[in-house]
């Protein structure tokens, strides 16, 4: 979900333990949305479990998870996601407004798509819950213009090869075993993973994503400047 | 040693997740080599019997070779499990592909908890598998098999060799686990030789084709490894085959503790299964999914001709082929069925007992044909399988599931004429094609792209051509094999080629001619006073905007 699911604002800047993987990638306008897929389901692959059923005694079973193929079509690359339409429509929802951001802030397409993994800590009245990350991942995105269809072709394939070294790297991260929440008794089980889906259950996650101008500063400030600039005229 | 041995339950949960981790993985990677985009189901209520919650099929056929090549043995120092992929052309050339590699090391982890983390641990490394199976160059390659070549499978247990692969092949680690009796590592070599030439099919470069030239191989490795034809054996007269089905069949429940934390209750039964009476029939309507089995095909080696099995084959109408390849150390195949119902040519050397084994398969894999499993035999088939889920994962969901063709990446290129084919030269399909090939070509020339039909497609064609040939008019525009987005237009019922050679030298804008420039700019130095007072009188207004900016 791209708004926020937690009752607080985040913590400023990254948590002690919150690792921070970045990713960049090159692609042309209309691989935006299939790139980006690409990578978050690959993340999420990894970061989501069956449903979780609590029995008595306080031991639980786990939901088997499915996955399912997913050809791409500007792009030469096949990824695996994760069987579930929930998940897959929230991606999709939230990376198809980083795609219109995008498009909408010029021909210097540049920003990024941050997935965040986060935990939350209850925290007593008056404060709010506090939302604390423990892993997050930012796709950095540069969206380039071709000026015909041989380059177009190139460039299917060459994204293709790019984005399989993405999941390579991925997959790198994913096997280094860090830190991982513990798994959370059922009072706790909120507070750690996202229990709305009714087939499978991610880590609590949020996706967020920044426009940036070619100047690399966001645009409401070069925005401020320019009406500045030309009203001193 | 103050560390305690690992109990014996924690040692035969341990060996027991070892073995099905060991299965697990060579049917991911079996069923990513079968040319068919593979889905199943999510399942929110675990069934007990999906190997660390994950829905992944059990092919009866992967598993029984699986269980053959491990005799009994789990992964262990020097002794890995091993996949091998490899390529198999219509001429009968053979180049491998892939070594994935189930390894185990001495380097223990004795504090790890086996029941519990372990086993997460193994899951997470099955979800890298799957990704990493369609990210090596194989993957491409598998999911456009048919009709020039076939992936195949072999699996054998003991020392890893790569020689197989051609210099400078690269490898990737899928990831690592460690355990309190080693460390099982995931890894593939792979060929890059090859990978080069495919993605390099269809451009203008002639090929490097003295790179493989280490590819010519019937079996380097002759005893090394349980050799099996692919074919059923001639002679079993009862017509068992593969039991689709251990005796019994271990489930396995999994139920984690929460308090005090990590603690795990881990349960495993012996569930006995009926095993149906091994019939022909019910073993092969799952493996009809793309997997070995032998049909002979009325073709030798060398007087394939291409033309003439075409025709023939569409006939039978089912896409399955296989090898007949009866050379006796014959690696499993796997073809992925559905490429535009054309049979894929098999070079053969008749053997005895393969007639026998046609007419015995002809008649269930008639009676199976794209119509659903008969009930009883899909539950036995599921119940056997770790499905948890029967819809998405049912055969018949799956062969469903072949059928679906995507424009785009992976769309199978029937290629009509093989012309290449009847060259000696190994492995020549893999030259880029001339010009007239990518004429017959259906993507290149797609076939939805109307002739003259419409009239207005007519009446923007002086010449009525089809507008879609291979680059022939204008230089600067080439056509290649994709198909553009939002290519087909109800309005303008025409190919973005044919669009963009009409639409590239539009008229130039009214608005641009001078009279007409210099009409407008006289009507605005007209009307500048009236905005200057406009202006003015709001100036108030705009001072009160620029403060808020500061």
């Amino acid at each position: 979900p791209l708004s926020s699911r937690c009752c607080g604002p985040s913590s400023a800047g990254p948590a002690m333990n919150c690792r921070a993987e970045v990713l960049e990638v090159s692609v042309e306008g209309r691989q935006v949305e299939e790139a980006m897929l690409a990578v978050l389901h690959t993340v999420l692959l990894h970061r989501s479990t069956g449903k979780f059923h609590y029995k008595k005694e306080g031991t639980y079973s786990i939901g088997t998870v499915g996955t399912q193929d997913v050809d791409c079509d500007f792009i030469d690359f096949a990824y695996v996601r994760v069987s579930s339409e929930e998940l897959d429509r929230a991606l999709r929802k939230a990376v198809g407004e980083f795609k219109d951001a995008l498009r909408s802030s010029g021909s210097d397409g540049m920003g990024q798509i941050s997935l965040e993994f986060y935990q939350k800590k209850k925290s007593r009245w008056p404060f709010s819950d506090e939302c604390i990350p423990w892993e997050l991942w930012t796709i950095k995105v540069n969206v380039v213009n071709l000026a015909n269809e041989q380059e177009r072709q190139i460039c299917r394939e060459k994204v293709g090869e790019k984005l399989c070294e993405k999941i390579i790297n991925i997959v790198e991260v994913m096997n280094r075993h860090e830190y991982l929440p513990k798994m959370p008794t059922q009072s706790e089980v909120d507070n750690v993973f996202d229990t709305s889906l009714k087939d499978v259950q991610p880590y609590l996650y949020k996706i967020s994503y920044q426009i940036t101008d070619s100047l690399g500063t966001s645009v409401t400030t070069t925005m401020r400047r320019l009406i500045k600039d030309t009203l001193a005229l | 040693a103050m560390d305690t041995d690992l109990s014996s339950q924690d040692r035969k949960d341990l060996d027991k997740f070892i073995k099905f981790f060991a299965l697990k993985t060579v049917q991911v990677i079996v069923q990513a080599r079968l040319g068919e985009k593979i889905c199943t189901r999510s399942s929110s209520s675990p069934t007990g019997s999906d190997w660390f919650n994950l829905a992944i099929k059990d092919i009866p056929e992967v598993t029984h070779e699986a269980k053959k090549a491990l005799a009994g043995q789990l992964p262990a120092v020097g002794r890995s499990m091993c996949v091998e992929i490899s390529l198999k052309t219509s001429e009968g050339d053979s180049m491998e592909l892939e070594i994935w590699c189930l390894e185990m090391n001495e380097k223990c982890d004795k504090e790890i908890k086996v029941s519990y983390t372990v086993y997460n641990r193994l899951s997470l490394l099955l979800k890298s598998l799957l990704a990493i199976t369609r990210v090596t160059p194989a993957y491409r390659l598998s999911r456009k098999q048919g009709h020039e070549y076939v992936i195949l499978y072999r699996i054998y247990f003991g020392e890893v060799q790569l020689s197989g692969l051609g210099e400078g092949f690269q490898t990737v680690r899928v990831g690592t686990v460690g355990t309190p009796v080693g460390t099982i590592t995931l890894s593939c070599a792979y060929r890059i030789n090859l990978a080069f030439m495919s993605t390099r099919q269809f451009e203008r470069t002639p090929p490097i084709m003295g790179i493989i030239i280490d590819h010519f191989v019937d079996r380097p490795y002759p005893s090394s490894s349980p050799m099996h034809p692919c074919n059923y054996r001639a002679g079993e007269d009862n017509g068992t085959v593969y039991p689709s089905v251990e005796d019994s069949q271990e489930v396995c429940t999994t139920s984690f503790s929460t308090s005090p934390p990590s603690q795990c209750v881990f349960t495993v039964t012996k569930a006995h299964f009926q095993t149906p009476p091994p019939v022909v029939t019910d073993t092969l309507k799952v493996p009809v999914m793309g997997l070995a089995f032998s049909h002979q095909l009325s073709s030798s080696r060398l007087s394939y001709q291409p033309a003439a099995l075409g025709v023939g084959s569409a006939d039978m109408g089912y896409p399955v082929v296989f090898a007949g390849g009866l050379n006796a150390a014959h690696p499993h195949q796997l073809i992925g069925p559905g490429k535009e119902g054309g049979v894929p040519p098999v070079p053969s050397q008749p053997a005895h007992g393969t007639q026998a084994d046609q007419e015995r398969m002809c008649t269930p894999l008639e009676g199976v044909h794209y119509s659903a499993a008969t009930p009883s035999s899909s539950e036995d088939t599921e119940t056997v399988s770790n499905s948890s889920d029967g819809k998405c994962g049912s055969p018949h969901d799956l062969l469903e599931t072949i059928f679906i063709r995507k424009v785009g990446a992976f769309v199978n290129k029937p290629i009509n004429q093989v012309t290449m084919a009847n060259l000696d030269i190994p492995f020549a399909m893999f030259a880029p094609k001339n010009v007239e090939l990518e004429d017959n070509d259906p993507m290149v020339n797609p076939p939805e792209s109307p002739e003259t039909e419409s009239p207005l497609h007519g009446s923007l064609h002086s010449e009525g051509s089809s507008g879609s040939s291979t680059g022939n008019t204008h230089d600067d525009f080439v056509m290649v094999d994709f198909k553009p987005a939002f290519s087909k237009d109800d309005i303008l019922p025409m190919d973005l080629g044919t669009f963009y050679r009409e639409f590239q030298n539009p008229p130039q804008l009214s608005s641009l001619s001078i009279d007409i420039g210099a009409q407008s700019m006289a009507e605005d130095l007209d009307s500048l006073p009236e905005k200057l007072a406009v202006h003015e009188k709001n100036v108030k207004e705009f001072d009160a905007f620029v403060e808020t900016l500061q």
